[in-house]
């Protein structure tokens, strides 16, 4: 038989392209359940990270279940929605992208409450753009919603040694203490400088050297998702304060 | 540089030879050392740029090449008879990527860390020169056992180098090898920086080049007679 002929040519394709979508379809199918919970588990423990709770993949549910009671959904107003969705299935990156679609007003921010030691911390999460796609993170705020009590970051395709050092111990302990309010009260976030950074400086962080573009982005993502929860933060803290007289 | 060393073995036809035959053996340890498909035949080059700052994700880029280096030369040597040459490099190029994406699955439904540190070099697999060139080379014109230690030996070849570059990427620039500090802190104390060099991709091609600088000083067959 003539191999070469065009009539062989499309069978022999059309058999081929069939086989192989048949194939990667069931396995995106038998394993995507695996894959999801792989996912959901990564996110606990990212969660979890924030707030200085190692955690491996077996028992991240139970730890997750034990530390965050509370979980709240807010709107853009900083008013706590209730019954929507719950917290964790948010997807933020469609929620930070309803600013581009006009939905500014949609928008829906999950915030995670947690207690440890009895203390409670203030978990958020965050968003942005690195050098070859998104990172993102969890930040998490002490009882007085400025100080930072921890911060844990991924991402998705950063370069191994350089970008994707954000991930490590010690950038993200350079994190801990930091304020991001000023002395009056005023938003200002926590950047990440180049060069060398006075450790007395609340505000700011040092870079990793070699990832210019993933270090802006870090400082760009606290900035623009945390700045969504500071009305939360001041009627919480006047609420607080009447309490207290 | 030359791709074809192996004659096709299609004497071998008559006689069944035992499964690991001092010419099947030849096949795997050749990539190693004599054809190595990185420092002799300098395919592969730009993952082994891209991969080794750490040796970690070196380690499971190895191991990820060598299975879809050794399955799709299988596959492809046991439909060689059926592949129409005019569009035999979209039906390789089709297999290759088919694999790759079964690998990437695999990894992120059982070991889930470990493919999110490798992330998009995965993928790239499918890009990887070693590959195309040995189902080009030898799996369209080999029986298919042959063509299944062909691609394990090659891709052993380039996972020996892409390790030995990352060892020393990794060393120089971060002091630790596998994530654990080897440097002691006794050594930064006394002024002792980690080389920001070493992380950057030209480091990769420096080493590439002295480690095939010190494979011809060694192997007299690479030493070229004028």
């Amino acid at each position: 038989m003539n191999k070469n002929n065009n009539k062989y040519i499309f069978i022999f394709s059309s058999i081929m392209v069939i086989i192989v979508a048949v194939l990667l379809s069931l396995a995106a199918i038998g394993l995507g359940p695996l894959q999801n919970k792989n996912i959901r588990i990564e996110k606990m423990q990212n969660i979890l990270g924030s707030v200085g709770v190692e955690s491996s993949a077996t028992d991240a549910e139970k730890l997750f279940d034990e530390y965050i009671p509370t979980q709240v959904v807010l709107n853009v107003k900083g008013e706590s929605v209730k019954g929507e969705v719950a917290a964790f299935d948010i997807d933020l990156k469609k929620e930070l992208d309803k600013v581009r679609t006009g939905n500014a007003d949609k928008q829906l921010f999950p915030l995670f409450v947690c207690d440890k030691e009895n203390k409670k911390f203030y978990i958020i999460p965050v968003r942005g753009k690195g050098l070859w796609g998104p990172i993102w993170g969890y930040i998490s705020l002490e009882e007085d919603m400025n100080t930072i009590y921890g911060v844990s970051f991924g991402h998705k395709g950063e370069t191994p040694g350089l970008g994707a050092e954000i991930e490590t111990e010690k950038f993200r302990q350079e994190f801990v203490g930091k304020k991001i309010l000023d002395e009056n009260g005023k938003f200002v976030s926590v950047k990440v400088i180049k060069g060398k950074v006075d450790p007395d400086n609340p505000h700011g962080v040092d870079a990793i050297s070699g990832a210019t573009v993933t270090s802006t982005g870090v400082s760009e993502m606290i900035e623009r998702t945390l700045k969504n929860y500071i009305p939360y933060f001041e009627s919480a803290m006047k609420e607080r304060k009447v309490a207290m007289e | 540089m030359s791709i074809e060393t192996t004659e096709p073995l299609s004497k071998q036809k008559k006689i069944r030879e035992p499964f690991l035959s001092a010419k099947n053996r030849k096949l795997v340890k050749d990539p190693l050392n004599d054809n190595n498909p990185i420092t002799v035949q300098v395919l592969g080059i730009c993952s082994a740029l891209a991969v080794t700052v750490k040796v970690k994700p070196s380690l499971v880029m190895a191991l990820a090449v060598i299975v879809v280096c050794a399955f799709s030369n299988l596959v492809v040597s046991l439909i060689r008879n059926a592949i129409p040459s005019r569009i035999r490099i979209i039906v390789q190029l089709t297999i290759v990527a088919t694999l790759v994406i079964l690998v990437d699955q695999v990894l992120k439904a059982y070991v889930y860390d470990v493919s999110k540190q490798l992330s998009v070099f995965v993928g790239l697999i499918i890009t990887n020169c070693i590959i195309m060139g040995r189902l080009e080379a030898f799996a369209m014109g080999n029986k298919p056992w042959p063509a299944f230690l062909d691609g394990v030996g090659n891709g052993l070849g380039y996972g020996v180098i892409l390790i030995l570059v990352s060892a020393v990427r990794e060393l120089f620039g971060n002091g630790t090898l596998m994530g654990y500090q080897v440097v002691p802190d006794a050594m930064y104390k006394a002024g002792y920086f980690n080389n920001g060099l070493a992380i950057l991709p030209p480091m990769a091609l420096i080493v590439v080049g002295i480690l095939i600088w010190i494979q011809r000083s060694r192997n007299r067959k690479l030493i070229e007679s004028d």
